[in-house]
């Protein structure tokens, strides 16, 4: 199971802040998991495709290449607004 | 250098005081730069929010950077998060030096990056209702100047 946050208006989406999740196995990378959580939802896919929507993992910053697994804690970041 | 991310309202001139008082006499030149919450198109308030761990490392690597990239002796970075009022202070940042160009340059450099790469996520309260806003262009533009433009080292006096 994977811990997946929802910062910022993607958290209005999901309509909570977190929620415990199965990776499906095709889920391997981060732009895997935006294309999974794209699909559940027209809403998500539109909110997902802004270029500037990031992921982290364990709180870093990953590129869309980058590996995800079960256990680890992946929050969806949409664009940064700066201070 | 200190890094401090909080939800506490503070006082810019408190801050300049505290950073002045902690250098030993080397600094010939103290850059300092408040920003402040916008009162404007009747916003009530403004939420910044953050994202715990990650926030606050990437503001630390920014400040990194600026002190690879000019010759600085202390920096100091306060950022608020949370709710806040119109006029209150978000973001102090504070550039140490010998001298003056280099302070001025990297405070410059420090707040582009806070203003388009922190991660923050902003929300305006109006009394209209409450509505996420992303990044403007410019803010874009102006960070986009240090990528072309290398920081440099200081020679002359």
């Amino acid at each position: 199971m994977a811990k997946l946050v929802f910062i910022g208006r993607l958290r209005d989406i999901a309509g909570c802040t977190e929620e415990t999740a199965a990776l499906p196995a095709n889920v391997r990378t981060a732009g895997d998991l935006l294309s999974w959580i794209s699909s559940r939802s027209e809403l998500w896919a539109e909110a997902l495709a802004h270029p500037a929507v990031r992921v982290a993992r364990n709180q870093e910053l990953v590129a869309p290449g980058d590996a995800v697994a079960d256990g680890d804690e992946l929050a969806l970041l949409p664009p940064m607004s700066g201070g | 250098m200190s890094v401090v991310i909080q939800t506490e309202p503070f006082d810019p001139a408190s801050a300049l005081a505290a950073f002045t008082a902690r250098q030993n006499g080397e600094p010939g030149a103290i850059v300092t730069f408040s920003g402040h919450v916008r009162g404007e198109g009747g916003l009530t308030a403004l939420e910044l929010e953050s994202y715990d761990g990650l926030t606050e490392r990437e503001i630390a690597r920014m400040e990194t950077e600026a002190r690879t990239g000019w010759p600085l002796l202390d920096v100091m970075i306060i950022h608020r998060y949370g709710p806040m009022a119109p006029v209150e202070a978000i973001v102090f940042v504070a550039a140490a030096a010998k001298h003056r160009r280099s302070a001025f340059e990297a405070a410059d450099f420090l707040m582009d990056g806070l203003k388009t790469r922190a991660p923050f996520w902003k929300k305006e309260i109006t009394e209209a209702g409450a509505r996420w806003i992303e990044p403007r262009a410019e803010d874009y533009v102006d960070a986009s100047r240090w990528a072309t433009a290398a920081p440099k080292q200081e020679t002359s006096p």
